[in-house]
């Protein structure tokens, strides 16, 4: 997991790229669609971390608390 | 060198968040989410070959199993609520962060209760009974 440092600049990607989005469809007044941008960016990070959450408390369960 | 690629690794992120920071809060907060999940998982590795040996020490010395699992889970309630607590201290949740520093401290005195039962039982049997 530490090799691959991708996640990180996917992250910072996404949200870089989220942020331009927003700025634009501010720029050209439409206000929906630069929310809907930045939730949807929100909802992919999202998606990725809770992976990475789920997977480092499987493997504390599997070392610490000596279950599955 | 693990501790290099530990030490770039926060420093690359540190960077990252920077940038990120003013553009957008949230996603800065998911960064630093995922550096202590990455970090955590690199280390946790390790701890497993370190408790396997404090296992096969305490089975040399002929230590009860349940006191051995039982120091090793409140080391694991330890270091989770740790995790959790700098998680939300670092999104700027200063209450919760120590609500659930107490909760650990509280779960770690429930699995400590048979020992502390054990130790007492132990010296009232030195005791004269009277």
């Amino acid at each position: 997991m530490l090799n691959d440092a991708t996640v990180l600049f996917q992250i910072a990607g996404i949200g870089i790229i989220v942020a331009i989005i927003h700025t634009i469809m501010k720029q050209m007044g439409k206000e929906d669609i630069a929310h809907l941008a930045t939730v949807v960016g929100f909802i992919l990070v999202l998606i990725i971390v809770i992976n990475g959450l789920a997977d480092l408390f499987q493997q504390i369960k599997s070392v610490f608390l000596f279950q599955g | 060198m693990d501790i290099i690629q530990i030490v770039a690794f926060g420093i690359v992120t540190s960077i990252l968040y920077i940038i990120l920071k003013d553009l957008n809060t949230s996603f800065a907060f998911f960064l630093i989410l995922i550096t202590g999940i990455i970090i955590f998982l690199a280390i946790i590795k390790q701890i497993g070959v370190i408790f396997s040996l404090l296992e096969s020490l305490g089975a040399k010395a002929n230590i009860d199993g349940m006191y051995m699992e039982t120091i090793l889970k409140i080391i694991g309630i330890a270091y989770i609520a740790e995790l959790g607590a700098n998680i939300t201290k670092d999104a700027g949740l200063g209450s919760v962060a120590a609500k659930i520093e107490l909760a650990g401290k509280v779960f770690i005195l429930l699995l400590a209760i048979p020992i502390i039962t054990a130790v007492i039982e132990a010296i009232l049997n030195f005791l004269p009974a009277s």
